[in-house]
């Protein structure tokens, strides 16, 4: 019996995509054709399932489909190697096909997984591999995500295809060593990938796809695969923490709501509940990295039911542990301004003077916005005025823009009637 | 046919108008009506704002072919801020919206009537009549 195509049966075909290719990379030993050859079975799904139904196997219907590609493919290739070479093909290059689900093994995403995220490729082209061989997207989905045309998609798809063929890296799980190696620039795909949700252009965002729920699903498969790794843990945490607050970070026009500004009932408590729940739990088993430190001053802010009730001594305490362990400018930029909350905002302004002479970030618009904002603190208008619009001269988005610039002509207008209409929508 | 729309502004200080906030507000959202009504139309094939003019650098291959960058020129008044891209039936339409985007109000709502630059975009050969 076919069942009725419905919203539930997109989401079981992205599921099932990693799982087929796994299965067909395996067998025909060609990573890249059958990356293709799985493409154009969930292509043949797009179109006929929403009308025949879904199969009643729909791993084995797609395995299928992919493998008589792949076998079409091989033929051509011999014929072609044939007509060229006049060599034999070494017939073992198709391996039986047996039973349908006989092959299937769970490690296969994870052997993606580490693969797509290869250190070998640049951060765009992990990005967009992942997202297709992992995530079962359609080139089409992911260009109209990071909106490039889908002929530039494909070509960067196949360029980390021949990059992973021209590292030589076999089809299977890395050593428990490699893993551990190689972990970190996984994590670090999956965190891009989240990122870009929030990073891409106002077109972007009006676009079906949801890069956010992608990566927390991804990273979410990668958690169920490696349920022991307090890191991945801390990652998922840290994406559920702060995508619990998306739909208060924009405003009817798209403009950007500071956190301050929020309104906070529009946050997900399920996402909040199951964030802290997992970083608990991966806290509770000693070791801290950065994105179990990065969740943890998520959940602050989160669990405080009004702006005023953060804790932000505790957020200070998390930014000094994250600042001795990974010193960076940005660290030393979010600690004072938790400094500034705590012990006011001349401290704040103080740690920023140790910044101006980093290289790291000159020039960086959110120097001149952190420190516009602690001028704003003190009462020292004009300066904070100058330093918003420095700020916005500096940004590259346009909802950012449009705040910081809307801060300065907020303030200037405070200066004269000690009234602001940005404080009180 | 496609046209590019190119918005060039005045520059001040930094790049950044300083308005008043109601005047600023009304600005974005007129720009934001803008684009949604062309989305709308199936008219827009793509819109993009620029970053101000000190993130702009002038690069050119130097003898090794590696690239020699040139901070901005502070002389030049104007600066493109951004730019649409439209699939229009007639260029009277690609006026029509050029002139829309004009009339964006500025300061005291009163509208900027900056120039907005019109130019066709070239296309593939045209079709072999036989």
């Amino acid at each position: 019996m076919k069942k009725a195509w419905d919203e539930t049966s997109e989401h079981l075909l992205r599921e099932l995509a990693p799982q087929v290719l796994g299965s067909v990379a395996r067998r025909f030993r060609d990573f890249s054709s059958a990356e293709d050859a799985v493409q154009e079975a969930m292509l043949a799904a797009y179109t006929q399932w929403p009308q025949e139904g879904v199969p009643e196997n729909p791993r084995g219907w797609l395995i299928q489909v992919a493998s008589r590609r792949m076998t079409d493919h091989v033929r051509s290739e011999i014929s072609r190697r044939a007509r060229e070479t006049a060599v034999a093909v070494d017939a073992e290059t198709i391996a039986p096909f047996n039973d349908m689900d006989s092959d299937m093994d769970p490690d296969d995403t994870l052997i993606l997984l580490f693969m797509c995220c290869h250190p070998a490729l640049t951060s765009s082209s992990a990005i967009a591999l992942t997202l297709r061989a992992v995530g079962g997207l359609t080139t089409t989905e992911i260009a109209n995500a990071f909106l490039v045309p889908e002929a530039t998609m494909a070509q960067r798809i196949s360029r980390a295809k021949q990059s992973i063929k021209a590292s030589g890296v076999p089809f299977r799980l890395p050593s428990p060593q490699e893993r551990v190696e190689r972990l970190p620039a996984v994590l670090r795909v999956l965190y891009l990938i989240f990122n870009e949700a929030y990073a891409s252009s106002i077109g972007a965002r009006l676009q079906r796809l949801d890069l956010a729920r992608e990566a927390i699903r991804l990273t979410r498969s990668a958690k169920a695969l490696l349920p022991e790794d307090g890191e991945v843990a801390g990652l998922l945490a840290l994406m559920l923490l702060t995508d619990a607050r998306r739909a208060a970070r924009t405003g009817p026009d798209e403009e950007l709501i500071p956190l301050d500004k929020q309104d906070r009932t529009l946050w997900d408590g399920a996402e909040i509940s199951e964030g802290v729940e997992l970083l608990t739990a991966a806290l509770s088993k000693g070791s801290v990295d950065l994105y179990q430190l990065q969740a943890a001053i998520a959940a602050v802010h989160d669990e405080a039911a009004r702006s005023e009730d953060t804790d932000w001594p505790q957020i200070l305490a998390l930014y000094e542990l994250l600042r001795r362990m990974s010193p960076s400018p940005m660290v030393t930029l979010n600690y004072a301004i938790a400094a500034a909350m705590v012990h006011g905002p001349s401290k704040g302004l103080e740690l920023l003077k140790t910044l101006d002479a980093d290289a790291r970030l000159a020039g960086h618009y959110r120097l001149d916005a952190v420190r516009a904002h602690l001028l704003e603190m003190v009462g020292d208008y004009q300066s904070a005025i100058k330093h918003y619009r420095i700020a916005a001269s500096r940004t590259t988005s346009i909802p950012e823009r449009n705040y910081l610039m809307t801060q300065a002509a907020c303030l200037a207008e405070k200066e004269v009637t000690r009234n602001c209409t940005a404080d009180t929508q | 046919m496609k046209y590019i729309l190119m918005m060039n502004t005045m520059r001040v200080g930094h790049g950044v108008p300083e308005w008043p906030q109601k005047d600023l507000r009304a600005h974005i959202a007129f720009m934001m009506g803008l684009n949604k009504e062309l989305r709308e139309s199936g008219e827009l094939v793509s819109a993009e704002g620029l970053s101000f003019p000190d993130q702009a650098k002038l690069v050119r291959a130097g003898k090794d072919g590696m690239p020699i960058t040139d901070g901005v020129f502070p002389e030049s008044k104007e600066f493109l801020a951004g730019y649409w891209i439209v699939d229009v039936d007639s260029p009277e339409r690609a006026y029509a919206v050029a002139a829309k985007a004009s009339s964006a109000p500025g300061p005291g709502g009163t509208p900027l009537n900056m120039p907005i630059e019109v130019r066709p975009i070239m296309s593939g050969p045209p079709p072999e009549i036989l």
